[in-house]
């Protein structure tokens, strides 16, 4: 297998404030891998040290052969780069903000306007040619900035949050394409907080936590290796006295929040049947995810 | 401050389809942009000129109009300049994250640096040839040697195109940019001998005119709009394009530093 990307122990503080501490992460040429965390966790700050944009205090980097950030430069002629917030050209249309960004990859404007097309096909926007930026929703934006990542045809994507703040139909939407880019061979590298997002894309995941990587594998290996199988929530306004009383007896383990508990069991029979004797109890029974292994790995305060 | 933000600026060829960036932007506005251009210096050339001119003698040789001609191409080149490397350079690093996009290809930073201040004093050559056109149609001077003025308004340009990137990378936001040109831009005006000579100012203020930017390039103007070639023309030159490289070296650190964060 091909490693695309290799990063060793990278380290990068701010003011004395560790924001990256020690991250290793190594990707394989088609593979989708995802870097979840809560914000402020460094995820931002890991794509841009990978990006060759900040230099980092210590640590070893490279992308597609070449020595980062030393050699940035070459890396990013083949890197795309979907950003946390858009930054597209609010002056231009459609096809002009994809020309403008394929110049600064030195591509000549005959070899641009020839992709253009398809960029736009993929991106569902060929009726959206020549419309200026400020009149696109945001899914239109975010499929606009995901074509102006690939104008240079590249070979491994950095996606930060390519979801965020979109409504489900165009969430679905990127994600289709996103998968469809993977059957191409392209290598990505997604941040994200949505753990369906992560689960249904991702080939292998990092759960990332105060600049450190605390858990990596498949969704699959993260669940299992991380947390008992079964989850039962519990709501009503006396299911926490409940499981003070009941729940340890039938749970490994326990949470409560709110009004809510979220006990994780290995067998969620015996628990099931004592909730049968509390008909004021509302439950749900389902198996772990991925949000279950987030929340008991980094916790479930907020991060403000 | 790290060690890295003061290393010499690493330029290459890349800068170029950022200027044609640029360009595309402005083709999109022209037609306001230079009614802008010509009306601004035009009504203090002609208002000026025919209302104070009227009253005062000849200077030096020339009439006011003439002497106040040379003074508007400096100040109106400075303008454009300020404006673009502060107002909308500030726009394209934060407001709209144009830097951000830009330097997510293999185009750096420095890249990006080069291009805005080229950019900015683009915009000062199109507003010289601008002033100087009104002032062939005028009949203010038909000398071949006005031509010269092209070339000092690229060189005015990239001088406040870099000291303005100093306060642009330096700005936390728009509000900022008056400080500069209430304090900066508009004392130099007074000060530099665009509407009246330097000599009229006290001995101290000789002295701090002549360490300013603009002072040198009205005395490289001002003959140039008689015909005639101008004294120290090298000298002046020379104070310019250290303003110009010294302000575009301190500009880029501090972008560096900024946009490290």
């Amino acid at each position: 297998m091909t490693t695309v990307l290799s990063a060793q122990n990278l380290h990068k503080s701010y003011a004395g404030q560790a924001v990256v501490d020690g991250v290793s992460i190594s990707l394989n040429k088609g593979e989708c891998f995802g870097l979840l965390g809560p914000n402020g966790a460094g995820k931002t700050t890991t794509l841009r040290l990978m990006l060759g944009l900040i230099e980092p205090d210590g640590g070893h980097l490279r992308l597609l052969g070449h020595a980062v950030p030393r050699h940035a430069r070459e890396a990013r002629l083949r890197v795309g780069v979907v950003p946390q917030v858009d930054n597209l050209d609010p002056d231009f249309t459609v096809a002009e903000n994809l020309l403008v960004y394929g110049r600064y990859f030195g591509m000549k404007d005959s070899e641009i306007e020839a992709r253009i097309p398809a960029l736009l096909e993929f991106a569902s926007l060929a009726h959206k040619k020549d419309v200026k930026i400020p009149t696109l929703s945001g899914g239109m934006k975010r499929r606009l900035t995901l074509a102006r990542a690939l104008v240079n045809d590249p070979e491994v994507l950095f996606l930060d949050e390519p979801t965020t703040g979109l409504d489900p139909q165009a969430r679905h939407l990127i994600w289709q394409r996103l998968h469809e880019l993977t059957v191409q061979g392209k290598t990505l590298l997604l941040t994200t907080h949505f753990m369906d997002e992560a689960e249904r894309l991702c080939h292998r995941l990092a759960i990332m936590d105060n600049g450190r990587l605390i858990s990596e594998g498949s969704p699959r290996d993260l669940i299992d290796r991380n947390i008992e199988p079964q989850v039962v929530e519990v709501f009503g306004e006396r299911a926490a006295q409940w499981a003070k009383n009941h729940a340890t007896r039938h749970a490994q383990r326990f949470e409560v929040s709110g009004e809510s508990v979220f006990c994780y069991v290995t067998d969620a029979q015996p628990l099931l049947k004592e909730l049968q004797r509390h008909p004021d109890l509302r439950y749900l029974h389902r198996p772990a995810n991925l949000e279950d292994v987030f929340l008991k790995l980094t916790g479930r305060e907020m991060r403000e | 401050m790290n060690s890295h933000h003061f290393a010499p600026p690493r330029l290459s060829l890349r800068f170029f389809p950022i200027w044609q960036r640029h360009l595309l932007v402005w083709k999109k506005l022209a037609a306001s942009s230079i009614i802008g251009h010509i009306a601004d210096p035009m009504i203090y050339l002609l208002g000026l000129g025919y209302g104070l001119g009227s009253l005062l003698p000849q200077m030096g040789g020339t009439s006011y109009l003439v002497f106040l001609a040379a003074g508007t191409i400096c100040y109106s080149t400075m303008n454009s300049a300020s404006f673009e490397a502060l107002y909308s350079g500030f726009s394209r690093m934060k407001e709209q994250r144009t830097w951000e996009a830009i330097m997510n290809t293999p185009v750096t930073l420095d890249d990006i640096v080069l291009a805005e201040m080229l950019w900015a004093a683009s915009k000062s050559l199109l507003s010289g040839v601008t002033v100087l056109v009104a002032v062939w149609l005028l009949g203010l001077s038909h000398s071949p040697m006005l031509l010269w003025l092209a070339p000092l308004a690229l060189m005015v340009g990239l001088c406040f195109a870099a000291m303005g990137l100093i306060v642009t990378a330096l700005a936390p936001s728009y509000d900022f940019f008056m400080y500069y040109f209430t304090l900066v831009i508009t004392p130099m005006m007074l000060l530099c001998g665009v509407f009246f000579p330097v000599e009229q100012l006290p001995p101290l203020w000789q002295n701090v005119s002549s360490a300013l930017p603009l002072t040198h390039a009205v005395n490289i103007a001002r003959p140039l709009m008689s015909g005639n070639a101008p004294p120290h023309a090298l000298l002046h030159v020379a104070v310019l394009l250290g303003y110009a490289l010294t302000g575009f070296y301190v500009s880029l650190v501090l972008f560096r530093r900024r946009l490290s964060q």
